[in-house]
């Protein structure tokens, strides 16, 4: 048995980890490129969501490399993404491939069910061992987070631009051919300590701005056109709350610190919005509300083009825009998406973010001087 | 001879090429407005070199600004102090001129904006997304096939009593309304005014969607040339539309004034001079096989210099020049 699983950002490492753990053979999928969405959009309803089409194109070009089982998460989904599994088992059936597709979606069917699909990819190594392999992935994957994190620190106040991708995509090089998790932990630590390293402009303050939006859009750089290094490299501070590792540590392993405080943010906006309506909806108008308390100067929402859930969180924003006096921009994508018109408008957003923070601070200057 | 200290400002667009040289007032002392046709180095170099001929023995080039979809192609051409998105210099150009205005309708050669403006800041924007139809090039293209004048296009809108209603959601089904329009005998000038209070609904609902557009309301771009968009925009909004003196320019103006700024600060420029336009430019394009995105690389050459390249998704190619030099100047 071949493992494989569709990609999102940096996903790819705690998985990695988690079967190399457990000793099971698995194909990381080539970095998503125009080739793997070729593939999807040739094979997809040209009406579906981007994220279907992409990861289509993730699975065939794993299955060329000879995986022959694909493990993905469904959501029993409020949105599209619950019948990810589904449809896309009868897309690949009809392009030919006999391979198995394991969904591990919350166990509502009882424990037992859910546990005959875990066992289809554990086979029947003992249950300890299992565990032990999930705690590793789960230190990696928050490691991971951590990296990203720090990547986004640094992008923005860099002395000599280019030093930080350069550092993470020798990481991203490099870690594919590692193998276990005690061996990626060591990889990560030591980027890390060269991303400290890195020469950074201190008396910087830069623009904060905070990503709101559907998970895979945001974490997925091929699929939001690098938004974060767009953003960076203008000199942007990005903030990025939602993560594979918040995922994790919301729904699959729950800390219960975490929790309360990713509930405490949904629940401050239920003057807004007050229940999940599907997908990332709710998070999407909560962080937006969240991140213009915690001062950001401004927010960008990024969504799959005719994503249900994300579309009613867009008429919701402009009422917070409105009332908590925050620019808040939307960016729509989907493979016709024009670059020039994606980087025209994220570089006028900026600008408008920098007059808008000069303006503030003449004001408060203004007071000072009253005083 | 005293010469006046000027700023030029270029607007690279998809259908003009705008040159304007402003004084340290902020003054117009000349501006240029060529067609692009496509071929944006040829022009552009003729461009520069009709307008400093013209103002020759007069002025001083002391700050150039790119703004507009051509404006990295021309910063590296003319080495631009300052490259600027269209959006934050047409902000930037009317706040300059009317710092009153709280909404800047901008319609161009292929886009089309809306600029929302409070307390002097540029608080809001969107540009058109999906559709074109509210944009110049279609106006174009429907005077052609009337074979009016685009000139007279707004002046014969203006000459119609009723109106006919054209479908405007989409810019191939207002082309078949109109020409089903025609069909049933309705005069032109009152399809041209049809299609302008189409046009202006489209805009509306798709660029202007869910922005509140309060006056003073300021109409800038190619298009607002057009009396007849102009005259429906008034009637759809119910308040009065500024269409400023130098309307068609305003990006370039805005650019310019940057320019100014920049200049200023550095106390010098990164023009390249009217001399080193009349070099050999040419662009080049190659695949990189360096991974199975195979971006495809624009390489810009002067004589024998690469001066910029483009395309790329993970930017080695572009790192590759700009490690050598510092040819863009970012603001």
């Amino acid at each position: 048995m071949v493992i494989t699983f569709p990609h999102m950002g940096t996903m790819y490492i705690p998985v990695k980890a988690l079967f190399d753990e457990l000793g099971i053979n698995i194909v990381i999928p080539p970095r998503i490129s125009k080739r793997t969405l070729e593939v999807g959009l040739k094979c997809c309803p040209e009406m579906a969501c981007l994220p279907l089409k992409v990861t289509i194109g993730n699975y065939v070009e794993s299955i060329k490399r000879g995986a022959d089982t694909i493990v993905l998460s469904g959501s029993c989904g409020p949105c599209r993404f619950g019948y990810y599994g589904v449809v896309q088992k009868e897309i690949l059936r009809d392009l030919g491939y006999d391979v198995e597709i394991v969904i591990l979606d919350p166990p509502r069917e009882g424990i037992k069910e859910f546990w005959e699909r875990v066992k289809k990819i554990t086979g029947n190594s003992p249950l300890y061992k299992g565990l032990r392999a999930i705690n590793k992935a789960f230190k990696v994957c928050e490691e991971t987070e951590r990296l990203l994190k720090l990547v986004l620190q640094k992008r923005c106040r860099e002395v000599y631009k280019g030093d930080t991708d350069r550092t993470f995509n020798r990481f991203e090089d490099k870690i594919r051919s590692v193998k276990g998790a005690q061996g990626i932990l060591e990889c990560i630590q030591e980027t890390r300590k060269q991303l400290e390293n890195i020469k950074v402009d201190n008396n910087k303050k830069p623009i904060k701005v905070g990503l709101v939006g559907e998970i895979y859009t945001i974490i997925e750089p091929y699929v939001n056109l690098n938004i974060e290094k767009r953003l960076g490299d203008m000199g942007v501070e990005v903030h990025r709350e939602m993560s594979v590792d918040g995922w994790v540590k919301y729904h699959l392993a729950p800390d219960i610190k975490f929790r309360r405080k990713q509930k405490q943010i949904l629940e401050s906006s239920k003057d807004y919005l007050g229940l999940c309506i599907g997908g990332h909806a709710w998070e999407t108008v909560a962080h937006t509300l969240n991140y213009s308390r915690e001062g950001m100067d401004g927010i960008i929402q990024i969504l799959p083009f005719g994503c249900m859930p994300e579309i009613v969180a867009e008429s919701i924003l402009p009422t917070i825009a409105k009332e908590e006096c925050i620019p808040i921009m939307t960016l729509v994508v989907d493979e016709l998406t024009g670059e020039a018109g994606y980087q025209t408008r994220l570089e006028a957003f900026v600008d408008l973010l920098h007059l808008e923070r000069s303006r503030r601070e003449n004001e408060f200057g203004k007071v000072l001087s009253w005083n | 001879m005293n010469l006046e200290k000027c700023y030029l400002g270029i607007d690279v667009g998809s259908v003009s090429i705008n040159l304007v040289f402003i004084n340290k007032d902020h003054k117009v002392v000349d501006k240029l407005y060529v067609r692009t046709e496509g071929k944006p180095i040829p022009i552009l170099k003729k461009a520069m070199e009709d307008i400093s001929k013209r103002n020759d023995g007069n002025i001083k080039i002391s700050g150039v600004g790119v703004t507009g979809s051509g404006r990295d192609l021309a910063s590296v051409m003319v080495g631009a102090d300052v490259v600027k998105n269209e959006i934050t210099a047409h902000g930037v150009a009317v706040l300059t001129y009317y710092p009153d205005t709280s909404t800047v309708i901008e319609i161009g050669g292929q886009d089309s904006k809306i600029i929302i403006i409070r307390n002097g800041v540029v608080s809001d924007f969107a540009m058109n997304t999906v559709c074109a139809a509210g944009t110049g090039s279609f106006l174009d293209r429907q005077a052609a096939r009337l074979n009016i004048p685009i000139e007279e296009f707004g002046q014969m809108a203006l000459k119609s009593k009723s109106p006919v209603r054209i479908a405007g959601r989409c810019a191939v089904f207002a082309e078949s309304d109109m020409v089903h329009k025609q069909q049933m005998g309705c005069p032109p000038e009152d399809i041209i005014r049809g299609l302008c209070e189409a046009l202006v609904r489209n805009y509306l609902s798709n660029v202007g969607k869910g922005k509140e557009i309060l006056p003073n309301i300021v109409f800038q771009g190619g298009v607002a040339a057009n009396q007849g968009i102009r005259a429906a925009f008034e009637q759809a909004l119910g308040y009065q539309v500024i269409v400023p003196e130098h309307y068609d320019v305003m990006g370039a103006i805005g650019v310019a004034i940057l320019a100014q700024r920049e200049a200023e600060r550095k106390g010098s420029t990164s023009f390249r001079g009217i001399e080193n336009m009349r070099q050999d430019f040419r662009a080049r394009a190659f695949e990189c096989n360096g991974c199975p995105n195979s971006c495809e690389i624009i390489e810009f050459i002067a004589g024998k210099t690469t001066l910029a390249r483009w395309g790329d998704r993970c930017g080695k190619w572009a790192m590759k020049v700009e490690d050598k030099s510092q040819l863009r100047s970012l603001a």
